[in-house]
């Protein structure tokens, strides 16, 4: 579970112990499932991409930041009816993104962290949709109020869980 | 060669993982159904998740239970003098509906209509949703160890909710109405048009196929029409909340009677009988009507062969009897004993009259109970 025994300039690369790098995906894919059953409106938020980001952009390897985002992303789809593969490549692909974006910017500002999560949202729900409708065949649309939204939404929780995040890891 | 694999190492790995993605998911689009790699995944992630699952969702049940039941009881008086007022109205109400339900019966047993009845469910509680925007459904704590098969109704008290879609050993997913790739036959209560209701990307039900020039009303009631063989006849689904002309087709919005977004308990129907009606159920008032259609005059009974003679001492029977009297006891359910006690004491009826009792015999015969049990899915 470690990830980049280097640092790079002056970016930062950050290490996690087992027990965080296993249970908090695991946490997020539970609370992800267990929270819209009591308050439905919390079916906005995606946790699992969130920690797929942080975890991304915190080790600043790419294919750490890939397989980390392929494998939440196939736990997600197994938990589904739909086929699996739709949130696996997204998030392959946001996880990619993330890391390689943590490789060359320093992305522990709240403003910057704030815009990248926006940004890379729309990203996983643009390649989601396109394979859903390319390969799956799902009649999906894409609404862009809807979709900006929750990608505020989730920005702004992803601050407020980036910051307890950052307490779990370890400076390499 | 080499050397570019090496220098975009990471871009290749990317690659090679998205492709082995689209590959496999290329696989189970074509396959339609899950098998092999794919299913053992399924199975090792639901195993993994849902026991956690289950005993989160125990421990808030007990804290819930223990806040509601013993100490937040805050309202509970008068809310047991309303419901005191409204049982006393749904009495009087039960009492009109008992009697209109002992009409239909009697009517659908004249016509051999067969019915499905809710023979079995088992109740089980909702411990998590799919956790997806796009997939709604969810997860039940009972699975096929519990008898639980893909294709069986879920219902609660209020309406219908889904059907099980998949099943693992503990668990099973439940594909909710609303899911843009399910859908049920319904009917319209009043109107009577019968159309499919299917879900929406946004988690809207609407029924599909009912021409723009039909009329309907917002607030009309939505059943089942037992027409996809899935969900028994007569369920509620919903009411309609509004109603918008495209095209050729009216669109037809569905507010579903279940609250499909807050499910705590739900009811999986795991055997459906299919039955025809008795028409001498002594649950229902007798009425007037009734003891004059038992009072029509039977159809005489076809006479015995001719190998077995009577003997030419016997006594002549009146039109109306068996001359066997062992054909009558063969067959008991195909005559009710009533009729079939007046019958042995009537004359032979005038033509007219034979011609109406041939079809009130016919129509005894068609309500003949028989009783089929048939597991879902059919």
């Amino acid at each position: 579970m470690r990830a980049q025994s280097a640092s790079r300039g002056q970016i930062e690369v950050y290490r996690f112990p087992v027990a965080a790098a296993v249970g908090v995906p695991l946490a997020a894919l539970l609370l992800q499932r267990f929270l819209p059953l009591h308050f439905p409106t919390t079916a906005i938020f995606d946790l699992p991409l969130l920690v797929t980001i942080y975890f991304g952009i915190a080790r600043r390897n790419q294919i750490s930041g890939l397989l980390t985002g392929g494998v939440i992303g196939l736990v997600q789809d197994s938990l589904t009816h739909q086929p699996l593969g739709l949130y696996g490549i997204a998030k392959t692909v946001v996880g990619y993104a993330a890391s390689s974006l943590g490789v060359k910017l320093d992305v522990d500002n709240p403003g910057s962290r704030l815009l990248m999560l926006f940004a890379f949202y729309l990203l996983h729900q643009v390649i989601y949709l396109a394979v859903a409708r390319g390969l799956a065949g799902e009649m999906l649309s894409w609404r862009w109020g809807h979709e900006a939204i929750a990608a505020l939404a989730n920005a702004l929780l992803g601050l407020v869980l980036y910051t307890a995040l950052d307490r779990l890891r370890h400076r390499t | 060669m080499e050397n570019i694999i090496n220098r975009h190492r990471n871009l290749t790995i990317l690659a090679a993982v998205l492709f082995a993605q689209i590959l496999g998911l290329a696989v189970q689009v074509k396959r339609g159904t899950d098998q092999g790699t794919s299913r053992l995944i399924r199975i090792w992630a639901v195993s993994a998740i849902t026991p956690i699952e289950k005993g989160v969702g125990h421990t808030s049940r007990w804290f819930a239970d223990t806040w509601h039941n013993y100490l937040y009881l805050r309202g509970v008086r008068s809310q047991n003098r309303e419901l005191r007022g409204e049982i006393e109205h749904m009495r009087l109400e039960q009492v009109r509906m008992s009697e209109d339900a002992g009409q239909a019966r009697r009517l659908q047993s004249l016509l051999g209509f067969r019915e499905e009845f809710i023979s079995q469910t088992m109740p089980a509680q909702v411990i998590s949703t799919t956790g997806s925007e796009f997939s709604r459904g969810v997860f039940i704590d009972k699975g096929s160890r519990d008898g639980i098969k893909a294709d069986m109704p879920v219902i609660t008290p209020d309406g219908i909710v889904g059907k099980v879609f998949r099943v693992y050993p503990t668990s099973s997913l439940v594909l909710e109405i609303n899911d843009s790739s399910s859908g049920a036959g319904v009917i319209l209560e009043k109107s009577r048009l019968q159309g499919i209701l299917k879900g929406s990307p946004t988690g809207q039900t609407f029924v599909a196929n009912i021409m723009a020039d039909e009329k309907i009303e917002p607030g009309e009631r939505i059943l089942t029409s037992g027409g996809d063989r899935v969900y028994p006849k007569g369920m509620a689904v919903g009411t309609v909340s509004r109603v918008n002309p495209a095209g050729t087709f009216l669109n037809v919005e569905v507010k579903p009677s279940a609250q499909l977004n807050r499910l705590e308990e739900v009811l999986v129907i795991t055997k459906i009988v299919e039955k025809a009606p008795e028409a001498n159920d002594q649950s229902a008032p007798v009425r007037a009507i009734d003891i004059l259609a038992q009072r029509l005059p039977s159809v005489p009974p076809p006479k015995p062969a001719p190998q077995n003679k009577a003997p030419a001492t016997a006594q002549p029977k009146p039109a109306g009897t068996t001359a066997n009297p062992n054909a009558e006891a063969a067959s008991p359910a195909a005559v009710p004993p009533e009729t079939a006690g007046q019958a042995s004491t009537k004359t032979k009826p005038a033509p007219s009259a034979e011609k109406n009792a041939a079809s009130a015999k016919a129509a005894v015969e068609a309500a003949k109970p028989e009783t089929t049990v048939k597991d879902t899915p059919r």
